[in-house]
């Protein structure tokens, strides 16, 4: 579904040039939901943000679904095909636009029919009433917005989502709710996940795979149960399993 | 067992609006003593709203009211600002979220804790140079020169975090409220700003209040905690029973979160219940129980 093959990403020019992302390559196959964990800048995010063509600065492979994508440009089959949800719910939505209007407007640009019903559609899917149509996003909590946000991402049926830390904002009750969602949605629809995360135990429970970075290197891809019963080879990996499962005192 | 530090007695915030009034904090009680005291809660539950009025830092037209508020033994409830400023930060201090937006963005890191520094301490500019130094390597920020004439955007979130812990405790206060203070750093970090917080508390004998949405941490870090839920305390538990709690919503809290060692299918969601807005607390009697004593 989604192959990335030694894929560089850099911002600015030398002398000031920043390699956020270092060879990185790994593939994720349909129906699979792929984790990417690691600190903060450690280019998880840049990776998505490549792959979506929101950075142009990159080199390497990047195909989806058998086709590969170059620079910035994106065909209207991309669009189809993958969609991103993101890290803020409080900023990712246009605070002037109703959540009618911001399913409506994304439908109309995927080139679809029979709008009205769509909406009502997939407000179901994402577990909201028909109540909140024509809310504004100041009227919604963070978790209704995050559904928002997903239902929005779902409104040109893709097939792959790419998830940039989709409950970080949230609180743990929330979080546990949007969660179940997206494990909801991806059995119904056959759809397939990349999901950036800092915390190992989301990435545990929503995943199959995933891969640890670090200063813009994968340090090691593993499965999930390698993760749960200590099976990670790198130094690095152990020290973020040793240091998320709280705190030891010294 | 000595006095308490800090003692509340139904403590309560409220905020005028157009549909009336909104309590944001509805009764809490509380004694502090030379312990870490975690308090835990959804956004909204009145977590941080309770440390700010514990410091005097409600602005008008919020207000707050209390049976008792208490500085060892001195009432410091709505304080004349004057009075207030002299224990803000020299006796009962503060550290924020995020230090992005607590430190000033265009002064020297070195100015800002040399500035706070004298304020509540007075004294030379050497002298305090000095303490601002030694404050920075006790949070173990390695080359402490160099970052004294950094600003606050040349250093990183953790280092940030710790220059504000720095900063704060220049004065040697007697209470640290720390609100939120690891969740914008990574793990790793995290790991580092707690160890430098617990040796105080243990060497210099403060009293901490941790206020913070997760539960496992405040679980491993701190003696006490507190579980609060639409503004009240629902429930008091010693840190080590976390894991016994009684009541549903701290019991739906722990349930709610993904867990390496246990996988599930699907997670508990909460179901909040009206109940737990005015029903009966869990572990009352505990309010001024201090395992470990005082």
């Amino acid at each position: 579904m989604l192959r990335v093959d030694d894929l560089d990403v850099w911002f600015g020019f030398p002398p000031d040039r920043v390699d956020a992302v270092k060879r990185a390559s790994f593939s994720v196959a349909e129906g699979e939901s792929f984790g990417l964990v690691g600190e903060s800048g450690s280019g998880k995010s840049t990776i998505l943000r490549a792959i979506t063509g929101l950075i142009d600065s990159w080199s390497g492979t990047i195909e989806v679904a058998g086709q590969a994508v170059a620079g910035q440009k994106r065909d209207r089959a991309f669009h189809k095909t993958v969609q991103m949800v993101f890290q803020d719910p409080y900023a990712s939505l246009h605070p002037r636009h109703s959540v009618d209007r911001v399913l409506s407007e994304t439908l109309k640009l995927q080139g679809m029919g029979d709008i009205d019903s769509r909406i009502t559609r997939l407000l179901e899917d994402v577990g909201l009433g028909q109540g909140f149509r024509f809310r504004y996003p100041h009227q919604l909590s963070g978790g209704q917005r995050q559904r928002v946000a997903i239902a929005r991402a779902l409104a040109a049926e893709p097939r792959l989502l790419l998830l940039d830390e989709p409950t970080s904002a949230l609180d743990v009750s929330v979080q546990a709710e949007i969660l179940n969602l997206l494990t909801d949605l991806r059995a119904e629809h056959g759809l397939t996940y990349v999901m950036v995360s800092h915390d190992l135990s989301v990435v545990g429970h929503m995943c199959d795979r995933l891969a640890v970075m670090r200063g813009g290197r994968i340090e090691e891809i593993m499965t999930v149960d390698q993760l749960r019963h200590g099976g990670a080879t790198e130094d690095y990996t152990r020290h973020l399993i040793a240091a998320s499962a709280g705190y030891e005192r010294a | 067992m000595s006095a308490p530090l800090l003692s509340v007695k139904n403590l309560r915030v409220a905020f005028p609006t157009r549909q009336g009034v909104f309590e944001a904090v509805r009764g809490v009680s509380f004694d502090l003593g030379r312990e870490r005291l975690g308090v835990v809660g959804e956004s909204g539950s009145g977590k941080s709203m309770t440390g700010r009025a514990v410091l005097g830092l409600v602005r008008p037209p919020g207000k707050v009211s209390a049976d008792k508020l208490e500085l060892e033994g001195q009432s410091i409830l709505n304080l004349p600002e004057r009075q207030m400023r002299a224990i803000r930060g020299n006796r009962i201090s503060m550290v924020m979220q995020d230090p992005k937006f607590s430190l000033n963005p265009v002064m020297k890191i070195g100015d800002q804790i040399i500035e706070a520094y004298r304020l509540h301490a007075g004294g030379a500019k050497d002298a305090a140079r000095q303490k601002a130094l030694e404050m920075l390597r006790a949070v173990q920020i390695r080359d402490p020169e160099r970052v004294m004439g950094a600003y606050p955007h040349e250093v990183s979130g953790g280092m940030g975090q710790r220059i504000m812990i720095a900063m704060m405790l220049a004065p040697d206060p007697e209470i640290l409220i720390a609100d939120e203070p690891t969740s914008a750093l990574d793990v790793s970090v995290r790991t580092e700003v707690l160890n430098i917080m617990d040796g105080l508390v243990r060497d210099r004998g403060m009293g901490l209040i941790f206020i913070s949405h997760d539960l496992n941490l405040v679980a491993q870090f701190c003696d006490r905690v507190l579980i609060m839920y639409a503004g009240r305390i629902v429930e008091t538990l010693a840190a080590k029973d976390l894991h016994n709690a009684r009541h549903p919503y701290t019991q739906g809290l722990l349930n709610s979160l993904p867990r390496l060692d246990h996988p599930v299918e699907r997670l508990a969601v909460l179901q909040r219940q009206d109940s737990w807005r005015d029903g009966p607390l869990e572990g009352e009697r505990t309010e001024t129980d201090f395992p470990g004593g005082l």
